[in-house]
């Protein structure tokens, strides 16, 4: 290093041209990593994406409105009729309140009133800047900088991430993977120089991500799991105590402050591996103390005793403090990690959200490219040198490895790891190749060096370019679509776009009472509270599973059960989402049989399964379709009218590619239409109140149809196709 | 490292309770008694030497330390006789005690490190804490423990 520290290029010290030049690669790095992310505003619009966001989106908008300690307390009456939900004890905060204090930032310092919409869409983009940098850091203290700023750049564009991080995906994931590895670096940090000061600031990150997102659980066990497996290596030392226990200490008193976490840290066993870890190194540490002072032989004898002791006791505790029910058992997703058929049999609820399921195989190269090749090389060259942070990464990979593959959604934790060790196997390589010093050196330059050379640098340089134009097709093509817009291509190919969701959502807000409740399934809530802004009975925050049960069999049941459902909850409106004429696969049929599911979980008696596939156990909408089908609410909503689009003929549902028969066209009496957008996405209807001389509904629908004759809306088929 | 010791001697004592009836069987007295006096001689001689190593700055953290200790003890004897109700100001009590305690050891740890080793081997590496002076760590203990007990009023209410 004396050396470089004296060369200049034209009079200017190279240490300086080293920083200038990774500060410019830097906001290169952040500058590609946003734009790439921007594709979904170009495309489209600044719009918030999907289900989830638009829940953060309402609650920040909440924030803004109101003051912090109402936002604490806010109690929402608006979702899950009649029950309510305590929002603000239910959420995790992080989120809305960076983008708050963002916005508070702008207009009071900067005088610059931003919207908060805009400031949440960018949210995502500008925080995936700052874990690209925090990637650099961490790969910095497994390699060198060469691999941090490799691992920066696939940080930056790896489409793993950038799923969750698109411009308008508005999750406690866009900022939580920041926080994650912001964690991971000064966990590193304080454990390679036992610096209490490293430490508090571990924790403080630590309580930053408990505060944003639910999976800060992944780092309260792989901590004391890094901790753990040091001390069975035999690697203790004062610095691994210093920084694990203040981590520890300081950490779990802070996470207690969120509202939604409370007591949990030392309730739930989610979190008891790492209260056991901070017993152990306390008693491993006071074992050193002895073990300096003592012979060794007698050391032994001291070791066997109280290891014997402070094993037994801790199991028991454990098993005795869980069976007194004061420590909570592990919740039902924990158990889904490790028994994927878990979720299926006890919790369909769980089960049923599709990025639950497992991942399929492609999804690893389709999210990560050449770089999923990349990551066993690099964990291999982990284990060349062992030292300590090196097994923090091994073990991170290991663990999110086998979690990825359980769960789509975990993809996004692996994704971090394959960066960094991708980019150390990279540099490694290039380390290597790239030295071309030996080739000056001594008069023969040996032809077949220089070629083996020149070979792997090329292919690699193409593989890395290769890289880049992968993750810019990913995520322009698969993560940029907003999922309330569609886009699709008129026969002359240009672009078309589908609206239906927001003009039904707008017209529900404009033309029904402002407390009317609307009942869809559970998908839909977010986006009815947020665009709507009406009441609905359940949305995605799943916390209660009858009452989504109860919304299930309403959908599931004939007319006459389903009708005493809706009366006791006062629903207005019933919203149901029907792709069948164009071709939408993510509709509410699709779904349906998740709604059976988790209504037969609840009702076994009168909700069953088998009663919705035909015969022949097919799960069928034409001619062929059960009785219990044809007569469930769900079935009669969607293809009410359906088959007069066609002029006679049956009607076709794209979706499942089934004729829907014109001569068997559902019936409805307690219901009656009152919405359908332009290309059929989304029906609304409208429950029918009890009729005014006492008749029987059904009755007084075929007086009504007799009387009137004619249908008093044209139906009327769109122009336009959705091609996939 | 006072709560230590008192560790120490209850599992001393849990030795002895599980040495005692194993000794009709001659074979096994012989191990389990020397296991017990070397044991024994373990504690002793590490008492010796805490004694013999103790400097008026050491000896101020360990009083700190067992102060601290007491605290936690009679907090915890006060839930288990007259009840948790508002849970949160123990909870935040007893863990401003905890994290104390092991801030305060891993000073203890830091402080230590330097003077031992200083003057033993006077070598820059061979310190285990090596990037850390005892400024450093002094700061560095103010810093947490100031975040500690914001964090613990803010929790107590």
């Amino acid at each position: 290093m004396s050396n470089v520290n004296q060369l200049t290029i034209y009079g200017v010290d190279i240490q300086l041209i080293r920083t200038l030049l990774k500060i410019i690669i830097f906001i290169s790095i952040a500058g590609a990593a946003i734009s790439s992310r921007l594709f979904s505003v170009i495309r489209f619009e600044a719009i918030i994406h999907e289900f989830d966001p638009w829940f953060n989106f309402r609650a920040t908008k909440y924030l803004v409105t109101h003051s912090y300690y109402e936002f604490l307390n806010w109690f929402d009456d608006r979702t899950w009729y009649p029950l309510g939900r305590v929002t603000g004890g239910t959420l995790y905060p992080g989120l809305m309140v960076t983008s708050g204090a963002i916005w508070h930032i702008l207009k009071n310092y900067f005088k610059l009133p931003v919207d908060i919409r805009n400031i949440c869409v960018l949210l995502a983009p500008a925080f995936s800047g700052l874990t690209a940098i925090f990637t650099y850091f961490l790969t910095k203290e497994m390699k060198d900088s060469s691999a941090g700023l490799l691992a920066a750049i696939f940080m930056g564009i790896a489409p793993g991430y950038i799923s969750r991080s698109v411009a308008g995906s508005y999750d406690n994931e866009a900022i939580a993977i920041t926080l994650l590895m912001a964690t991971f670096y000064f966990w590193i940090k304080s454990m390679k120089i036992g610096s209490v000061f490293y430490a508090t600031i571990t924790a403080l990150c630590y309580f930053y991500m408990v505060s944003a997102w639910g999976g800060y659980v992944f780092i309260t066990n792989l901590i004391p799991l890094h901790v753990f497996v040091l001390l069975l290596m035999g690697r203790y030392n004062p610095k691994l105590y210093t920084a694990y226990t203040t981590w520890y200490a300081l950490g779990t008193l802070a996470s207690m402050q969120i509202p939604f976490v409370g007591f949990l840290p030392i309730r739930s066993n989610d979190h008891m591996a790492a209260l056991g870890v901070f017993g152990l190194l306390q008693l491993v540490a006071f074992g050193d103390y002895v073990k300096s002072k003592v012979p060794n032989k007698q050391f032994k004898s001291f070791l066997i005793v109280s290891v014997v002791f402070v094993f037994g006791s801790g199991i028991a505790a454990l098993f005795g403090l869980t069976a007194m029910g004061w420590i909570a058992p592990w919740t039902g997703r924990f158990y889904s990690l490790w028994d994927t058929n878990y979720a299926k049999i006890h919790i369909p609820i769980i089960a049923s959200v599709s990025e639950h399921q497992p991942t399929a195989w492609p999804a690893f190269f389709f999210d990560t490219s050449m770089l999923i090749w990349l990551f066993p090389a690099g964990i291999y060259l982990c284990f060349q040198d062992l030292k300590d942070e090196h097994v923090f990464v091994i073990i991170y990979s290991v663990l999110c490895s086998y979690f990825a593959g359980v769960m789509v959604r975990l993809m996004l934790t692996l994704t971090p790891v394959i960066c960094v060790s991708g980019a150390i196997a990279l540099s490694k390589l290039f380390d290597v190749y790239l030295n071309i010093k030996d080739a000056f050196h001594g008069d023969n330059i040996s032809i077949s060096k220089v070629i083996s050379k020149l070979t792997v640098l090329l292919s690699f340089g193409f593989y890395l370019f290769y890289f880049v134009l992968h993750c810019t097709w990913v995520t322009s093509n698969a993560y940029s679509s907003p999922s309330v817009v569609l886009a699709s291509r008129n026969p002359d190919g240009s672009q078309n776009l589908i609206d239906d969701y927001r003009e039904a959502y707008y017209w529900l807000r404009m033309n029904t009472p402002e407390d009317a409740k609307v009942m869809a399934w559970w998908d839909y809530g977010y986006q009815i509270g947020g665009m709507a802004d009406r009441t609905t009975l359940v949305d995605n925050n799943t916390w209660n599973n009858t009452h989504i049960a109860t919304v299930g069999k309403a959908m599931a049941s004939p007319e006459n059960v389903s009708y005493e459902i809706l009366k006791k909850h006062d629903v207005d409106y019933v919203l149901v989402i029907f792709g069948g004429l164009l071709g939408y696969s993510g509709d509410d049929i699709n779904k349906f049989l998740w709604m059976v599911r988790i209504a037969e979980g609840i009702w076994p008696d009168e909700i069953k399964e088998r009663d919705f596939f035909t015969d022949r156990g097919e799960y069928k909408m034409d001619k062929d379709a059960s009785e219990t089908m044809k007569n469930s609410l769900m079935y009669k909503l969607c293809y009410w009218r359906f088959s007069e689009l066609f002029g006679g003929r049956d009607g076709v549902d794209r979706v499942r590619n089934q004729q829907i028969p014109i001569n068997a066209v559902p019936e409805l009496n307690v219901v009656e239409e009152a919405f359908t957008s332009e290309n059929w996405i989304v029906r609304i209807y409208k429950v029918k109140d009890l009729d005014n001389v006492g008749r029987d509904l059904y009755d007084a629908t075929k007086f009504e149809n007799k009387k009137s004759g004619k249908r008093n809306r044209i139906v009327k088929r769109p122009k336009i196709d959705l091609r996939e | 490292m006072v709560k230590d010791k008192s560790i120490a001697i209850k599992k001393a004592a849990q030795a002895q309770s599980r040495a005692t009836p194993t000794t009709p069987a001659t074979t096994v007295v012989q191990p389990v008694s020397t296991t017990f006096h070397e044991l024994q001689s373990a504690i002793n001689t590490t008492f010796k030497d805490y004694f013999r190593n103790l400097t008026p700055r050491t000896k101020l953290i360990d009083l700190f330390l067992l102060f601290l200790v007491l605290l936690g003890v009679l907090q915890f004897i006060y839930v288990l006789l007259i009840g948790n109700f508002p849970f949160n100001a123990f909870l935040g009590g007893f863990i401003s005690c905890v994290g104390q305690f092991v801030l305060l050891v891993s000073l203890r740890l830091q402080i230590n490190d330097e003077t031992k080793e200083g003057q033993v081997e006077g070598e820059e590496d061979s310190k285990i804490f090596k990037f850390i002076s005892p400024e450093r760590s002094f700061g560095d203990f103010i810093f947490a423990s100031l975040i500690l007990h914001f964090i613990v009023i803010h929790f107590i209410n």
